[in-house]
Formats: structure tokens, sequence, C-alpha cells
């Protein structure tokens, strides 16, 4: 070995000495620090301590409140706390879980499904915190687990309420659901506040209003004896309970428009014009909620995802659909208002529109044409060719700007969770999006509310009774009213944005026009014209393109799947209007045979049943 | 397998006193303080846990388990761990990534890796794999390492560092990343590169409060001030220094703790176990214990000042500072000197593949100590 060689070997080794010495002082010391703490704590604090200790046959125990009931206009319940007795373990405190199971299952019934869902809980779970294995136990299933009760330690009956949801399919996908509090919720929530309390908000109202309808934990200290039963109580603090919450909705006019869709999947939402409260908002096909409050079972919840009527997805909000001829009278409105139009001037509808110097023809629906027609008609009729001129006219920069005012393109921020903009399409965005410069073929197709352009119902019923309302668009919103404690109703605020001021007349024309949609003898919706009240409406119908490319080829479903959305928008009564509705009908076909109807019955039930009408009135 | 590379200087002369030790290449110091420990363990597991034998023979098992990683560790010649040391490195990140790949899918912190019949812990491992690989990196050139060099090695200890936290598992990252910083100490980076990193992470603090989410600051409130949350995060605290505190010199005898036996503390025979010892034992207790652990930790100091290279100093080294850092974050959150993060207390918490992994890292320990080679006069 060379001696350079050594001197490094003897460097290395001398420096790494001083390291080590250093190492080893650091541990010193910091010992140092622990003992100290500890005499601190074990010596000088100990009297302290020992009281604290002797004392401390006081426990602190969290008394979680009750949540919040959901209520709809008529007072009619539909979410609410159940009793229910569950059987819990604690894994701490029984060395084998899985050997407690197996003998529990020779007492009660305990299947595949509630041992995944307490495998899965367990990893969530804290070993000392206690674990569900069975819900919904019966009488006699608590009896024998009684009568047993000292061969399981750690093994308890536990009353606990159940959140219930009466109407079920109908009001799952608005009210949505509670569920068991999940790692990533465990991150967001205070805790403290939610020790005692399994259950969150996972969806719909249940998640927007989650900390109104929680409440606030109570504390209660309790004295225990040696093994650490409860022998009194010595303080409590009282829970704070959830509030109730009173909805808009209206369980007559949800269940009309469920049973008046059909067979069909589709949407309906209605709005009450003068408040912007929901009175109905259907998503179908829904699901039974109550099967997701205690955890549903791995194969029911991959019938849900799979199915291709998609029942776990709510059209209403995240539905978004091409609005078809539904927009006709907004483009027509953005026409008189920019005045590039007069109400009764005419062009020639030959059946097909073109741009200048370009062979492709825009077809109009009906293909000999509708020959001389001026605004009114294009509406009643709702004739193509008309509007592909008047957008070509306004150009996609002031169809943005105009339609933007209506709230296309944006959420309407009512008070659930989850809602999506749909899409109010722009130069701005197909450069950011598409990188691709506005072509304006592309503007005739939204003319006619197709192409990028996409709504979903709520938007849709939201812009109808801003329509409606001549311009004042009022935010809709689902809850109207939240609960104090002495009982009286803390109304919920109603957000208004006046749209600039338009002419009186135009808002009329366009009216006039949308009541000769249903009222004319040439019109899209005359089906359903109503001696009792008169309505103002517009027939729309979406092409599908498309089937998407996960879902399976079949030659049967396809074909349906293939069919037009059928979509329908209106307000009634036309003077004194009080209720606006989009109703989209999933493969309906057209909209004045289809899609009409079922606005018409809803409206019906709102309109001319003796309850509904007095009652809202008042509010 | 291969021939071993070197012969040993215990392995040529195999009918010298303690032959059997010679070749099971065992440090006996070492091996009765270990087990010592892992007895004493037992014992407060018997009480900690309820007298539930359960427990104690599932903790035997994996006691059993670490005790034969060691033994099979300390045989293997330390030219073949350093050997294999850049390839397990590379084995473990993939592993590390398949674990957040795996775990993204799962939706949930994921640790685990599911090969079939086992499962596997990728983060602990890393716990011996980091200062392996960086005792590697840097015994391949003369020490102290160059700054590019250094450079290279804070980022080997900073991709599995951050691949844990993201599981996320703040704990086994905590400790993966101080194995990596002990490596490197010892290795000699420049005391003016320490003190400029001390004094960046501490300016850091502030500067994350303001980034931190309100939950997150809750947090760091809760541990500075418990009693601001008796009944989530506060408890642990609370109830542990009255346990530590009521056991006063001389403790309240085995199996006589109130605060255990009572359950007012929770995770008694897991993380919390220091607090239980405390409560039974008192400060005479704890004070003989921590005088075992310091002796295994500078025993492991001793072995690393005589081993023969730098790859044996620097891994023995940091071995054993890990080992320490164990005992102190543990026994600093249980006293409510740290914030709460779950670490176990070392060799005597239950549970915990943490326990296998610390045996086998003394396993290494003994081999750098037991091969050497006979150094030209």
């Amino acid at each position: 070995m060379p001696l350079s060689s050594i001197k490094d070997y003897l460097h290395e080794s001398q420096l790494f000495l001083g390291r080590v010495i250093v190492s080893g002082m650091l541990v010193i010391l910091l010992l140092g620090i622990l003992i100290g703490r500890l005499f601190y704590l074990q010596v000088e604090n100990h009297d302290h301590f020992t009281t604290l200790s002797q004392d401390n046959r006081v426990k602190l125990e969290p008394l979680p409140p009750t949540r919040g009931l959901i209520f709809d206009w008529r007072g009619s319940i539909l979410a609410q706390n159940l009793p229910a007795y569950s059987l819990e373990i604690i894994p701490e405190k029984v060395g084998d879980p899985d050997a407690v199971i197996r003998q529990l299952s020779q007492i009660i019934d305990i299947d595949e499904d509630d041992i995944s869902r307490f495998r899965r809980l367990r990893k969530q779970y804290r070993r000392f915190d206690s674990i569900p294995i069975r819900v919904r136990l019966k009488d006699e299933e608590v009896a024998r687990i009684a009568v047993n009760r000292h061969r399981f330690p750690g093994v308890d009956v536990k009353a606990t309420l159940l959140r219930d949801y009466p109407q079920a399919m109908q009001t799952a996908h608005l009210l949505g659901y509670v569920g068991r509090i999940n790692e990533r919720e465990l991150q967001l929530i205070d805790t403290s506040n939610y020790s005692g309390t399994s259950f969150i908000g996972k969806n719909g109202v249940e998640k927007s209003y989650e900390s109104l309808l929680h409440g606030k934990v109570g504390l209660q200290q309790v004295e225990v004896n040696a093994k650490g039963r409860v022998l009194r109580v010595l303080e409590s603090h009282p829970p704070q309970p959830g509030r109730n919450l009173h909805l808009f909705l209206d369980m007559a006019l949800q269940s009309t428009a469920l049973e008046a869709l059909g067979e069909y999947n589709g949407a309906v939402a209605a709005i009450d014009i003068r408040t912007g409260g929901v009175l109905t908002l259907v998503s179908k096909p829904g699901f039974d909620p109550n099967l997701f409050v205690e955890g549903i079972s791995a194969k029911a919840y991959e019938a849900l995802e799979k199915s291709l009527d998609n029942p776990l997805f709510n059209r209403a909000i995240r539905g978004q659909y091409p609005p078809g001829s539904t927009v006709k009278p907004f483009i027509g409105l953005a026409g008189l208002e920019y005045d590039v139009v007069g109400y009764h001037q005419e062009i020639y509808c030959p059946g097909y529109y073109q741009l200048p110097g370009k062979e492709h023809k825009y077809r109009d629906w009906k293909k000999r044409g509708h020959g001389q027609v001026g605004m009114e008609r294009a509406v009643v009729e709702s004739c193509d060719v008309y509007y592909y001129g008047l957008a070509r006219t306004l150009g996609i920069d002031r169809l943005h700007e105009f339609l933007s005012g209506f709230g296309f393109g944006q959420p309407t921020k009512v008070d659930l969770d989850g809602e999506l903009a749909g899409l109010m399409p722009s130069r701005h965005w197909k450069q950011r999006k598409k990188r691709e410069p506005w072509y304006p073929g592309e503007t005739l197709i939204v003319g006619i509310g197709q192409g990028y352009f996409l709504a979903t119902p709520l938007q849709l019923a939201s812009a109808t009774a801003t329509l409606a309302n001549k311009g004042r668009h009022i935010r809709p919103r689902v809850v109207a009213g939240i609960e104090r404690a002495d009982g009286s109703l803390q109304e919920s605020p109603m957000i208004v944005d006046e749209l600039h001021q338009f002419d009186p007349e135009h808002w009329n024309q366009i009216i006039d026009a949308m009541a000769l949609v249903v009222e004319g003898s040439r019109g899209t919706a005359r089906s359903i014209r109503s001696n009792d009240y008169r309505i103002a409406g517009k027939t729309g119908t979406a092409q599908v393109f498309s089937v998407k490319q996960d879902e399976e080829y079949d030659e049967e479903t396809i074909t349906k799947r293939k069919r037009d959305h059928a979509l329908f928008i209106a307000f009634a009564p036309v003077e004194n209007p009080r209720i606006a509705i989009a109703v989209v009908v999933e493969n309906g076909g057209h909209g004045g045979s289809v899609a009409a109807p079922i606005a018409k019955k809803v409206m019906d039930r709102y309109l001319l049943s003796k309850g509904a009408g007095a009652i809202s009135d008042a509010g | 397998m291969r021939a071993k590379p070197h012969l040993s200087f215990h392995e040529s002369q195999p009918a010298q006193a303690g032959g059997l030790l010679a070749w099971l290449h065992i440090d006996l110091p070492l091996l009765s303080s270990l087990l010592l420990l892992a007895g004493i363990g037992l014992v407060i597991l018997y009480s900690a846990g309820d007298r539930e034998m359960v427990l104690l023979q599932k903790q035997l098992l994996r006691l059993g388990f670490g005790f034969m990683a060691m033994l099979a560790l300390a045989r293997t010649h330390p030219d073949n761990i350093r050997r294999w040391s850049p390839w397990l490195y590379g084995a473990g990140i993939l592993m590390l990534c398949a674990v957040i790949l795996f775990g993204e899918l799962g939706k949930g912190a994921q640790r685990w890796l599911d090969l079939g019949l086992i499962r596997f812990q990728p983060s602990e491992m890393f716990k011996l794999i980091l200062p392996m690989v960086i005792a590697w990196f840097l015994a391949e050139h003369r020490l102290p390492p160059t700054p590019s060099r250094m450079i290279a090695a804070g980022l080997l200890t900073l991709i599995p560092v951050l691949l844990i936290a993201k599981q996320p598992d703040l704990g086994t990252a905590l400790l993966v990343g101080t194995g990596g910083a002990f490596a490197l100490f010892l290795a000699g980076i420049s005391w003016r590169l320490i003190s400029a990193t001390s004094l960046g992470m501490a300016a850091l603090g502030p500067v994350a409060w303001y980034f931190m989410h309100e939950y997150q600051r809750q947090r760091v409130l809760t541990f500075l001030t418990p009693e601001s949350d008796p009944l989530g995060a506060g408890y642990h605290i609370i109830q542990s220094k009255i346990a530590i505190g009521s056991g006063g010199i001389s403790g309240k005898g085995w199996l006589n703790g109130t605060q255990s036996h009572l359950e007012f503390l929770p995770e008694r025979h897991t993380d919390f176990i220091f607090a239980v010892i405390s409560e039974e034992f008192g400060l005479v207790g704890i004070l003989a214990l921590l005088c075992l652990y310091l002796f295994i930790i500078l025993r492991g100091l001793y072995i690393a000042t005589q081993a023969q290279d730098t790859f044996g100093r620097i891994l023995a080294g940091s071995l054993s500072l890990v080992f320490f850092v164990y005992l102190f974050v543990n026994a600093g959150m249980v006293t409510g000197l740290l914030p709460v993060v779950g670490i176990p207390l070392p060799l005597i918490s239950y549970g915990g593949t943490s326990l296998v992994t610390i045996l086998a890292s003394f396993g290494m320990l003994m081999s750098i100590h037991t091969h050497k080679k006979l150094l030209p006069t």
C-alpha cells in the first residue's frame, strides 16, 4: 500500500472518529433532555399527575349530535334518522377478530359482504375504535347476542341512528346520501367535532349542507369504576343537533315527473319563477340511497356502476346535452336586441342554407322548406334555416356574450355539489381547447343549439325562468329555509342578477311566439294546449352523434341509444309566470310529442291541484 | 451463489475459543443486550396487552423471525452487502412506485405491495437500503465527498423519502430521511453545509405555515396546546402524560398501571407502550431501560469506529443512529416533547414489520464487526 493512501486512510478514519464522537455526544445530550423531561413529569409534577390519575375515573365522552332532518315544501319527510342496532367489534380488545367473527357467525348471520366491509373499515379506523360487523340487527338477533355476551369481550351491540330516505329512488340524486367517513374526508374535517360521528354527507344536499346538518358535538364527563363501566354522569355539555332543512322541492311534482318519464331515461328540472326555488329535480333512472348508508356491497355497486343506463349519474345537473332548438327563443331575442333583424322581417327558407361560395348544405328539419318565414313562425315551427342566417349575422362573439347572460356555459351556482357548467363555445375557448380558429359553419349550428353547445337540464330551466321574468335572473336554490333551534325558519337568501335593460316589446314578442308554439295550429307543441292556463314553450331535438366507445356493440340497444334526445322548455301561466320547466328525454325522439307532455303533467300538477298552488303562493 | 470473495479472519481459524460464536459471526455484547431488551419487551407487553397470550405468541413469532434475519445477515460478508446495495436500491424504488400506482387505484393510503402469498412493505426496507446505498456510494471515493457527490447522495436520499411521504407515511419517511442524513454526516460533510441546511430548514417553517391547509395548521396547534383538543389528538398526549407522571420514581408496579388497565391510554401496547413502562416501573425502571438502549447504541457506534473500510463505518454508524432516532422520536412523542407520529418503541412495541428490519440492521452491524481482513503491517 502506498504511503499516500495510508495517509488518506488515517485521515479518513480520524475524520470519521470525530463525527462518531459528535454523534455519541448528541445521543447523550438528547437522552439527557428526555431524562430531564421524565424527571419533570415523574418527580416534580408527580403529585399533580397522581391526582389527575386518581381523578381519572372521569372519562370524557363525545356526545354526537343527531343529524338534521330534511323536509319537502309540504313538510313531508325526505331524510330522517331511524334507530337501529349494530354489532360492533373493538379490534384492540379481541385478540383475533377473524376467529371472533367465525364464532359470532354461529349465532347470527354474517355474510361475505359484512366481512369485507369490516375489513375495509378496519384499515381506516384505529385499533381502539369500535367497528361494525353487522348492521340493522333484528330484535331476535340482539337477544341471541345478549345471551352469549359473556363469551365475547370487546364485542358490543350498539344502538345507533341510521339515516333513512323514505322516498328512496325518487330523491336519490337531489338529496345524495350519507356514508361512513373515509380517509380522505378525515383529512378535511374537524376530527373533534366528528368524534362519535361515523357518517358524513357524500353527495347532493347531504354534502353541500354537511356542516349545518351535522351540528356540533357535545361532551360528557362520566365517572367510571375500576372496570371502566360508567357509574354516573358528572357534567354534560349537550350537543347542538344538526339543523333541519326545508326544501322548495314538492314531492307531488317530483313523483309526477318521474312517473311521466315512463320508460325513458332523462331529467326534469322545474323552478319557481318568483323565488328561484327548485320545485322538481329528477334524474332517471335513480338508485336506492339507503343501500349506501351502511356501505353498499361490492356486487350491488358494480351492477349500478356498470349499468348502461348509468343510474348513479345525476343527469339534472351533470348531464350536458346539446340544447337543440330550445335555444331559438334566446337567439331570436338576441337578434332583436342587437337590432340585426326585425320581428316581422321575413326570409325565404328553401329547406337548406349555404354559406356563400361553399358547397355544403346546412339542412332544415323540413326538407321542402318553410317558404317565407318571419321570427314568429321561425319559433313556432322551429325553422332551422332562419336561425342559421340569424346566427351568422350575429356572429359567434355576440351569441356567446348574449347567451352567457342567460347562464349558458356557466354553473347555475345552485346549492348542490358537483354541478357541471355545460359549454357555451367561443373563439377563445376553441383556440384554447382545440388549438384551432373558429369556423363560420360552427356559428350556424350554434344557432340551432348543436355543435359544441351543451347545457344541463337545470341550466335550461333557469334560463327559461329568466326569460319568463323578462331578464330578472334569480339563482336557483334547493333549500328554502333552515330551521332555527326555536323552530322558526331562517329563509335562504334570494340572489338576483338583473340582465341589461332590454326593450319590453322584444320580451313580449318572443314570449308571444313561445305561446304560439303551444297554441298555434302549426305549433310544434300544440298537443299540450291547455284550457285552464296558457303555456309558453319551445321544443327541441338533440342529435346523438355516436355511441361512446366504451359501450359494447349491441344491435338492439345501439339503435335505441342512437335515437335523438327529445327536449322541451316551458313556463306558465304566460301572463303571470310561476313555473319554468326543462325536460330532457334521452333517446326520446321528438320534443313536441315526447318531452312536452311530461312538462304539461308537471305544470298541471303544480298549477291545477288545489293544495300545491295555494301553499306556493304563500311563499 | 458464487464463492465468497474474501476469506475472513475468523473463518481461517475455526478452532479458536468461542468457535461457535465466531462461526455464527455473532457479537456477543450486542446479541445479549438485544435478547435482554426483547425479553423485557415481552414482560411489558404481557401487562400492556391485558395478559393476552395471543399477543405474546404473535410477538414471539416476529422476534424469532427477526433474530433469524439477524443471524443470516451476520454471516453475510460486508462486501456482498455492499455489492447488493445499488441493486436493492433500484428494486426498492421500483416497488415504491408500484405501491403508489396501485395505491392510487385502491383510493387510499397504501403501503403494502401484495405479492400473492406475502404482503410486503417496501418503505420499511428503505430503513436498511438507504444507509446501505449512501455508504456504498460514498465509499467509492475518498472522503470527505466532493460537493457534486454530496448533491448526488442527497438526491439518492430525497427520492425514496418523497415517494414514501406521498403514500402517505410521514413516520417512515422521517426515519428513512434521517438514515440518509446520518450517513452523509458521518461521511464528513462540512460543518458549514450542516449549519446552512439547518438554518434553511428553520427559515422554511413560517413559509410552510403560510402554505398549509387549515386542518394541518390545526394539527400543529394541537401539538403545541394539546388541552385545546381533548377529544382529538390531544387526548393521547394528555393521557400519556398522566400515565408517566403518576408513575413517579418507583412506579405503580407491574400489571398495576391504572391508566393503562382502565383503558384511558390508547394504543398502549403499540406506539404508547413507553407510557405503560413509565407508569408501572417509574423513573427508576425507565432509566434502567434507557441505559440498556444507550449501551446498544454506543456498542453500535463502537463497531462503526472499529470497521476497516469506509462502507462498513458509514453503514454501521448510520444504522446505530437510526436506532436511536426510533427511540428518541417515540419517547419524545409519548412524553409530549415531539408531535404525535406513528413510530414504535424499538423492540418493545407490539407488531410492526419494523421489528424485523431493526434486528436485520443489527445483523449487518455484526457482519461488519466480525468479518475482518488482516491488515498489512
